[in-house]
């Protein structure tokens, strides 16, 4: 054995995904020129704030923009299937897709209670990914279903497998949700906010089982979440999108500690942090705020989209989009003035 | 603190025929002029019900709150007209809690017009300087609400709420549907208005961090019932009860180096329909015993100001 660490080769790979939807208002691209990848054990954050892209950049990777409007317009989803072949995920037809997901891509929404059929019980539900894509006959799936829901730390699991979604607490349907994603061991996990809604206690809780879980199968995981405590929880790599773009991405310790992107460094700073209340009460401190707001899909700037937020903002900045520089190793930023933060 | 303003005695409500659902169980405390008291605990603690029951927006099922000496928990609603311009509620969603049809002038003047506060000009001007007090332009009175974003919008729930210059405000997660960065913006403006106007406020949050930096005080509820109140500053250094524990070392830090304290709750919340027996917390508390079972624990002081109910005496810091 030698000291160097093998990097895994990529289960995900995002070449330049732009995402078009076609309005009456015209072309508006929520996604632009996006480049990630994600190794097989690794959970990549996606973070931003309402109108980043990070929603929609998962919804992408999974096939599932909406129809009528959203489409991939240029660049490659690679995806590395269980047997080792590279598929473009942008270039399948439905059918394709639909038995990738549910069986070597899992999905887990914010809100359990809209991503659950009502009417079906929650064993049913559960069981359904083994009976489509494992073949498994009704009881078999029923029994693993309830297996499942055990690892997920559903008590009762028989019991419960009988019920039906509205009958489950909001940390209960986010288990059996995680259960439904993961029943035919994907490879890749792709998690939309999956402990927004929920408690603090309760997001401890879900987040705890998905290291777990995902320690277990081994899958890659792309984890998107607007807060920056769960990113520091459950990610080892963050990229930091911003009006549609990566902006920075790096080793998540690495980039808490040393942000190279001014938006990066403006959101640790104005998040509110435990512990740190006091000090700022009695010296009659305030938190350090962005100034303005994100812009609109139909307004983003020219040139770098944060410069308008932005203290280190020049005219280069305005004048042309910065490309994305690797600062260090594995540490991307698309800002001209990094070196200086 | 100093000089109550408001005093909550023994407050309880119920939903539903009895027995119902127990939303809000027997609660005290008071909030001294000037000062801002945080309301935390989890969903379906009863933190929103209770603060709904402060401003009589719900109607109690029993206690009293004594509102600058006067209990008005009984009030009947017509003589609490005099009352609502002293004490006014910020809401979590500025989308759902101004209405699409008014302009912001409309909004921002509605309540004046009702209080028949002020010549129609005069209602105009006073919300022209609502508007800048919230860091609002002024050609934003001609406006609606949907031409605002989410930030924008609790500015203006926040204008409308100052416009009857009320001595008391109930802001109910003022901040928790915004963006991070847009957060601190909003976190900043009611500090200084609060500072500036002298304003006493409820502050309900379910993001332990926001408490901490805007409250002076401390509530925490479980399962309608008060767990622990301090002052922030031991709250967070030094709580006594095994929820408020608990619920601190669940907040995740976005510190990479912080030391995690790991401790977690199992299992949900019960139903406060079905309450546990004696202490509501003990189903999930690490630190239950026997006895914790038998009999509700009484809020009792454990230092000046910093109240626990908690039997056992042995609970420090994660």
């Amino acid at each position: 054995m030698t000291g160097l660490v093998q990097a895994a080769p990529p289960i995900l790979e995002l070449r330049d995904l732009t995402v078009a939807f076609a309005l009456r208002a015209g072309t508006l691209r929520p996604v632009e020129g996006i480049g990630l990848s994600v190794a097989a054990g690794e959970t990549l954050a996606l973070v931003g704030e309402s109108g980043s892209g990070k929603s929609v950049t998962a919804l992408a990777v999974m096939g599932l923009l909406p129809g009528r409007t959203g489409r991939i317009e240029r660049g490659q989803v690679l995806f590395r299937t269980r047997d080792g072949a590279v598929v473009d995920l942008a270039a399948l037809d439905r059918e394709a897709l639909r038995r990738l997901r549910g069986d070597q891509i899992g999905m887990v929404f914010q809100e359990p209670m809209t991503s659950l059929n009502p009417v079906w019980t929650v064993g049913d539900q559960v069981a359904e990914p083994l009976r489509v894509h494992r073949g498994l006959g009704r009881r078999q799936a029923a029994a693993q279903a309830v297996e499942l829901l055990a690892t997920v730390g559903i008590a009762e699991p028989a019991r419960r497998a009988g019920q039906y979604p509205h009958e489950l607490s909001g940390g209960m349907r986010q288990r059996a949700m995680i259960a439904l994603a993961l029943a035919c061991k994907p490879r890749l996990l792709i998690a939309d906010e999956p402990t927004t809604a929920l408690d603090v206690t309760m997001q401890a809780q879900i987040l705890d089982l998905m290291r777990r879980l995902q320690d277990g199968i081994g899958m890659g995981m792309i984890f998107v979440t607007h807060n920056l405590g769960v990113v520091a929880e459950i990610a080892q790599r963050v990229a930091v999108m911003y009006a549609g773009r990566v902006v920075e991405e790096g080793p998540v310790r690495e980039v808490f500690r040393r942000p190279l992107h001014p938006y990066t460094a403006g959101l640790l700073a104005s998040m509110p942090r435990l512990g740190t209340g006091a000090a700022a009460r009695a010296g009659g401190g305030t938190l350090r705020a962005i100034p303005g707001s994100v812009p609109s899909l139909a307004e983003r700037p020219a040139g770098c989209a944060f410069a308008p937020r932005c203290a280190l903002a020049r005219p280069a900045c305005r004048a042309a989009l910065p490309p994305a520089v690797e600062a260090a190793a594995g540490r991307l930023t698309r800002c001209i003035r990094w070196d200086e933060l | 603190m100093t000089a109550p303003l408001v005093e909550i005695e023994g407050l309880s409500k119920v939903f539903g025929r009895a027995p119902g659902v127990r939303a809000v169980h027997d609660v005290s405390f008071a909030i001294g002029r000037g000062e801002v008291v945080g309301l935390v605990g989890e969903s379906g603690s009863g933190k929103t019900t209770l603060g709904r029951c402060v401003l009589r927006l719900l109607d109690p099922s029993a206690g009293r709150i004594r509102y600058d000496g006067t209990d008005i928990a009984a009030l009947p609603q017509r003589a609490l007209k005099t009352w609502r311009r002293r004490m006014q509620p910020v809401f979590q969603d500025p989308f759902a809690s101004l209405s699409p049809r008014m302009t912001v002038a409309e909004i921002l003047t509605e309540g004046l017009a009702i209080q028949r506060i002020g010549t129609r000009r005069q209602r105009r001007d006073r919300a022209a300087a609502m508007l800048a007090a919230v860091d609002l332009p002024e050609d934003a009175l001609s406006r609606y609400p949907h031409q605002f974003s989410g930030g924008q919008r609790q500015r203006i729930g926040i204008a409308r709420a100052l416009a009857l210059e009320p001595e008391f405000l109930v802001a109910d997660e003022p901040v928790s549907a915004l963006d991070v960065s847009i957060q601190a913006q909003v976190v900043n403006l009611l500090r200084d208005l609060q500072r500036r106007m002298g304003l006493t406020m409820l502050f309900i949050s379910h993001d332990l961090a926001v408490v901490e930096f805007i409250c002076d005080r401390v509530v925490v509820l479980y399962l309608g019932r008060v767990m622990e109140i301090a002052p922030s500053n031991r709250l967070y250094a030094a709580p006594r009860h095994p929820y408020t524990r608990a619920l601190l070392s669940a907040v995740p830090d976005p510190d990479p180096d912080a030391k995690r304290a790991r401790e977690r709750l199992e299992g949900d919340i019960p139903s406060p329909s079905d309450p546990p027996s004696g202490c509501v917390f003990r189903t999930r508390c690490r630190f239950a015993q026997p006895r914790c079972a038998e009999a509700e624990p009484p809020l009792e002081e454990v230092a000046p100001g910093h109240l626990k109910a908690c039997w056992r005496d042995d609970i420090g810091p994660a």
